[in-house]
């Protein structure tokens, strides 16, 4: 057994496992630590998919920025007068139901695919993905990268707008 | 079963995309449908990863997953800005209540 299999395993599964607690625990503050767990062991799964920029942009990006801004918003908005976020027992039938058939039907048709193999997968060149990702994105990915500059500038204006208070 | 293949990271990314759609639909915190939609999209980046580790080759997938990441990042300042808005006006972030399109 190989340590990319016990890694694997370790993570998926804390992945997995964490991912269903954020789906069982009533307090909002659980879901938030739980999606720690779910986030980190996703950037685990990234470095083992030799995908090392990516691991470290989730786990700076996500577990370090968005997470905190949703415990952020857990904590400014914790003193709501009706807290009445038990859901009822059928919600959660049907929630289950849909689910179940939701992950039935993605596994199945994922495991039934035949998905195209690389034409020449086996003489991989040395891959850097901080320098190969820098230089696409300034040469191939030019279009989408300035989009996505634009659209972090008016999100930042626009979280401003809808944050300020005396907005009447 | 041993050998790690891109059909075990598909099963894990679809049980937590499936993880994601029940939070989104249980919940009824705002803050907790924001958790939701931050599952299903880690769930897409991990497709986009493995099939281009094992699959297309090159960085494609990992660019696509980088895209993801800035625009997840980007809807969660807009939804919490909202969500303080709508506190600030209904003194709640229950949805339920989130139901008149004037605040």
């Amino acid at each position: 057994m190989s340590l990319e299999t016990v890694v694997f395993y370790i993570f998926g599964g804390l992945m997995v496992v964490s991912s269903l607690a954020i789906v069982v625990s009533r307090s909002i503050v659980r879901s938030a630590v739980w999606l720690l767990g779910t986030l980190v062991s996703a950037g685990v799964l990234y470095f083992l998919l030799s995908a090392n920029f990516l691991g470290a942009i989730q786990l700076i990006v996500y577990a370090g920025g968005i997470l905190i801004l949703i415990v952020f918003g857990v904590m400014l908005t914790a003193k709501s007068p009706y807290v009445r976020f038990n859901a009822r027992p059928r919600e959660i039938a049907i929630t289950a139901l849909v689910g179940v058939i939701l992950f039935a039907g993605l596994s199945g048709l994922m495991l039934a695919t035949d998905w195209p193999a690389i034409p020449d997968a086996a003489p991989e060149r040395e891959v850097r993905p901080v320098a190969d990702i820098g230089r696409s994105l300034l040469t191939q990915y030019l279009i989408p990268f300035e989009l996505v500059s634009v659209l972090l500038l008016a999100v930042m204006i626009g979280a401003a707008y809808l944050a300020s208070p005396e907005k009447k | 079963m041993l050998e790690i293949g891109l059909s075990h990271y598909l099963i894990v990314s679809a049980f937590v995309f499936c993880a994601g759609i029940a939070v989104m639909t249980l919940k009824r915190n705002a803050v907790g449908i924001l958790i939701g939609a931050e599952l299903v999209l880690n769930a897409a980046n991990l497709n986009f990863i493995a099939c281009g580790r094992y699959r297309v080759g090159g960085l494609d997938g990992q660019i696509a997953a980088a895209f993801v990441i800035v625009l997840a990042a980007a809807e969660a300042a807009i939804a919490l800005a909202i969500f303080l808005s709508f506190y600030n006006s209904h003194a709640t972030i229950d949805v339920d209540h989130g139901d008149a399109l004037k605040g």
